[in-house]
């Protein structure tokens, strides 16, 4: 057998009454990945991670763990273990049985229990707050708390269900360094939700990007970012500007396209003509000047330049009416409003997201 | 200041309430409490004792023992079934709970009396039970239901589970259940994950609902006095006939002077427990 794989997702369907949730997810995870399920609220990445742990049922599909199928074992036999969306701590234990739970479950000895519970605290920083009870503590220490407790069983897999939703941002930076360098101290798989892409761009070894209970594209993260493979994959990431156009002519790896908003431009990829396609640009991969680049002839208007903190941003407006969203270095001194310019691009920087 | 004075006049119809309603007969048992009997009717104006001192009888002894009993087994029979009833009602869908709810409540619209006729009419020697067992051949002769002590634990159970399910009701309803799929995913069963988890989470609950069954539960007469056939004597009873046949004003007072610290008592307890401040929290 050919490099198995830690877990496995066997097309999973899941229903709830008339509503299809999953409509057919699979995926394999390798051991010591970090893989982020990233999409909209609703879009069933919960109801993947729950069907992984066992507390939700798939209508159809299977789960495997290093080639065993656990699809019909309850949560507690299952080896993953999971850091809840909203932590749900034991409110009624302190620190120390909250972490030791599933060592005093195991009756594990007390010697035992002590010193693993104090290793974890101590992995999580939490030394000393043993006593505390979770409405004693900060949101983030309560986040700490949930993780020392799923990970006192070592598990070959542990799941986090939007674990640093509740943060302020600040508080969720310095967190996703620490998850990040938790993981690979441990060597643990993480399986990751997020609608954060900045946080699925930044942690993950791989992003399964979801949407309306499929995934659009499962990839690196630059994958996902350089080269999206779907109209949704592009627009969820990253400020991407979608424009459709036509195919004139192919030639050797490349086609030119005839815009829908006038203009024409140039994909490095080989396609019949007549075919129609939606080509997806980064805002900062959109150059504009005088002359353009790359034997492009799209023509626009500077609508008006706006600084976001170190890099400006551009509004074009194209002859069609579209509106491209540009950011970048450009000098808006150069180019003032109302400046008629030409937009271009690097082939290479651009992905082809539709075809028909 | 004109504010406060509204405030304080618009309290006034409830100060007068309690004070007509509550304290004034309150001081009245206790006074009387103290009191010899009179020789046909009502009391002397000779202070004493003896009322509290003659509770000292072992006759009375057992009886307050025996209420004790009841009292307790009450208390764990309703909660043996009220809260699995609790829990399974929480389980339903919102609509069919609300349902359950109402059709729980029902029985309070009709007098507890006629409803206790009801378990007569099953229970009793030519009732509906005896009749079908009797018609189906199961038994020869009709069992005896009726008129003992167990027959007035079903009475009481029957009239006081609705206060132990509606309190339980009251926690589960509460519950976070994320914990107790925490409780699961960290290698708890269900069972495990209930006692170690749900059970401790709904406590509050569970101790109110005790109190609220066990306080009235000592003071019940009538069930006893109905489905016990006169021969289970609870305080209640006592303190009845003591007011009523004998005649025996003082000492039935002295004696619901007990029954009212024990309850006192227990409801002190219930406070140091669970750390609740105001008694409102039982409901």
């Amino acid at each position: 057998m050919e490099n198995q794989a830690l877990l496995r997702l066997d097309n999973i369907h899941k229903s709830f009454g008339q509503t299809e949730v999953l409509k057919g997810i699979s995926l394999d995870v390798q051991a010591g990945e970090f893989v982020t399920l990233l999409g909209p609220s609703g879009c069933g990445k919960t109801t993947t991670l729950r069907i992984i742990a066992g507390l939700e049922t798939a209508t159809s599909g299977r789960v495997l763990v290093e080639g065993k199928d656990v699809s019909a074992l309850p949560p507690e036999k299952r080896p993953v273990n999971t850091v809840f969306q909203n932590y749900a701590l034991f409110p009624h234990m302190n620190v120390f049985k909250n972490v030791a739970y599933a060592l005093t479950i195991r009756r594990v000895k007390k010697d035992e229990i002590r010193q693993r519970v104090q290793r974890m605290l101590e992995l999580v920083q939490l030394s000393g707050f043993d006593r505390r009870m979770p409405s004693q503590l900060s949101g983030g220490q309560r986040q700490r708390v949930a993780i020392a407790r799923a990970l006192v069983l070592e598990p070959k897999i542990l799941l986090l269900d939007e674990p640093l939703g509740a943060l302020d941002l600040q508080l969720r930076r310095q967190m996703q360094v620490e998850l990040k360098n938790l993981q690979e101290r441990l060597g643990i798989t993480f399986i990751y939700i997020t609608h954060d892409q900045e946080e699925a761009l930044n942690m993950s070894t791989r992003i399964a990007v979801m949407n309306e209970g499929h995934f659009e594209q499962v990839g690196t993260p630059e994958d996902i970012y350089e080269r999206p493979v779907t109209r949704f994959a592009a627009s969820f990431i990253g400020q991407a500007n979608i424009l459709q156009g036509v195919v004139e002519e192919k030639a050797e790896g490349r086609s030119r396209v005839q815009l829908e908003q006038g203009g024409t431009i140039f994909v490095n990829e080989a396609l019949e003509p007549g075919t129609k396609i939606a080509v997806s640009v980064r805002a900062e991969r959109i150059d504009y000047a005088k002359e353009a680049g790359y034997g492009f002839q799209v023509p626009g208007v500077i609508e008006r330049h706006s600084y976001i903190g170190g890099v400006l941003r551009t509004t074009i407006k194209l002859s069609g009416g579209q509106e491209l969203l540009i950011t970048g270095a450009n000098p808006s001194s150069h180019y003032p409003d109302g400046c008629a310019i030409q937009v271009f691009w690097d082939p290479d920087t651009a992905a082809v997201v539709e075809r028909s | 200041m004109e504010k406060k004075r509204h405030i304080s006049l618009s309290v006034w119809p409830l100060y007068i309430w309690t004070v007509l309603f509550v304290a004034l007969p309150l001081v009245y048992v206790v006074v009387i409490s103290f009191l010899q009997r009179g020789d046909t009717w009502g009391v002397t104006d000779q202070v004493t004792i003896d009322n509290y001192v003659k509770m000292v009888d072992p006759m009375y002894g057992s009886i307050f023992l025996e209420t004790l009993a009841m009292a307790v087994l009450t208390t764990a029979l309703t909660f043996l079934f009220g809260y699995p009833f609790a829990y399974y009602v929480c389980k339903l869908p919102a609509r069919l709970r609300g349902v359950m709810i109402l059709l729980l409540m029902a029985p309070f619209w009709i007098n507890s009396l006629c409803r206790l006729n009801g378990w007569m009419i099953l229970l009793k020697s030519n009732g509906v039970i005896n009749s079908l067992l009797l018609n189906l051949g199961i038994i020869d002769e009709p069992l005896k239901l009726l008129y003992n002590f167990g027959a007035v634990v079903v009475g009481m159970v029957y009239a006081l589970a609705p206060f132990m399910i509606l309190s339980c009701y009251n926690s589960i309803e509460k519950m976070d259940w994320s914990v107790v799929e925490a409780a699961r995913d960290l290698g708890a069963s269900a069972w495990k994950a209930f006692v170690t988890v749900t059970l401790p989470l709904t406590m509050p609950g569970v101790v109110a609902g005790c109190v609220l069954v066990f306080v009235p539960s000592m003071g019940l007469f009538f069930i006893s006095d109905l489905m016990g056939g006169a021969k289970t004597v609870l305080i209640g009873n006592l303190i009845r006939t003591e007011l009523t046949a004998a005649r025996n004003w003082p000492f039935g007072a002295a004696l619901s002077m007990v029954m009212l610290l024990a309850t006192v008592g227990i409801i002190w307890v219930y406070k140091r427990v669970s750390g609740s401040k105001s008694l409102g929290d039982l409901m």
